[in-house]
């Protein structure tokens, strides 16, 4: 009985702890990796618009970058 | 049995860790930054007024807020206020070069292992305090908006400056 309630309280925890702001988030000091010009999507203007033709023409998931469309891939 | 005891042991104080204490505020007292392990010198804090500043150099702002430090510690500077400003690049040639061509006149120290910052946990970067002369934060500013932002300071130093020490 006892056991199991320590099991019990354990798993809590271990539930409670990984909800925990301080183990998922990243801090504002610590984003400097984050704030790097390679982490940047559109810091090449050709790669971005190589790759969004590449979605365009191959996946047909027109629209979904901020330009007009409907998803047909036929305009 | 005592496997389970140490696991459940171990995870209350996961758990206690990450609730305790939150950002420091206004109220708060100024802790002692001479006590953390910073590359560089902290400088004599005690009677003065002191403005702990966190920057690093991947951020923007920061890099607009050091001119407007260094005119607050030129004007401020012999009537006791003391800037602290306290690096948290992790790569220590950034810091550098960061420093290099800012060229700040006040003091800089680098807490690279990140010692200090997460007791003051700063919401943002940049994120100063304003110490006044017995040691408790008074104001703390979040970003930096320019000369918004300076004249806020000029206005909170004077004050500041204008208490007595005891």
């Amino acid at each position: 009985m006892k056991k199991s309630i320590l099991l019990f309280l354990t798993a809590l925890g271990l539930l409670g702890s990984g909800c925990s702001t301080s183990l998922v988030r990243v801090q504002p000091w610590e984003r400097g990796n984050l704030a790097d010009s390679l982490m940047a999507p559109d810091r090449d203007p050709l790669n971005k618009a190589m790759t969004e033709h590449g979605y365009f023409s191959r996946e047909a998931s027109f629209g979904g970058g901020g330009v007009g469309g409907g998803g047909c891939g036929c305009n | 049995m005592r496997l389970l005891l140490l696991l459940c042991g171990l995870t209350f104080a996961f758990v206690g860790r990450a609730a305790e204490t939150g950002p420091l505020k206004a109220g708060d007292a100024m802790p002692n930054l001479a006590g953390f392990a910073l590359t560089g010198t902290v400088p004599e804090t005690k009677g003065k007024v002191v403005l702990v500043d966190f920057w690093a150099s991947w951020c923007g702002p920061c890099k607009e807020s050091f001119p407007a430090l260094g005119r607050l510690h030129e004007k401020y500077k012999d009537k006791g206020l003391v800037i602290v400003a306290i690096g948290v690049d992790e790569t220590p040639a950034k810091f550098e070069e960061f420093l290099k061509k800012q060229k700040p006149a006040f003091a800089i120290v680098h807490d690279r292992e990140h010692k200090v910052v997460p007791v003051f946990k700063p919401a943002t970067m940049p994120t100063s305090y304003l110490i006044d002369r017995k040691g408790a934060v008074r104001v703390v500013h979040t970003g930096f908006k320019g000369a918004k932002t300076e004249e806020e300071y000029v206005k909170e130093i004077e004050a500041l400056l204008a208490e007595p020490a005891s």
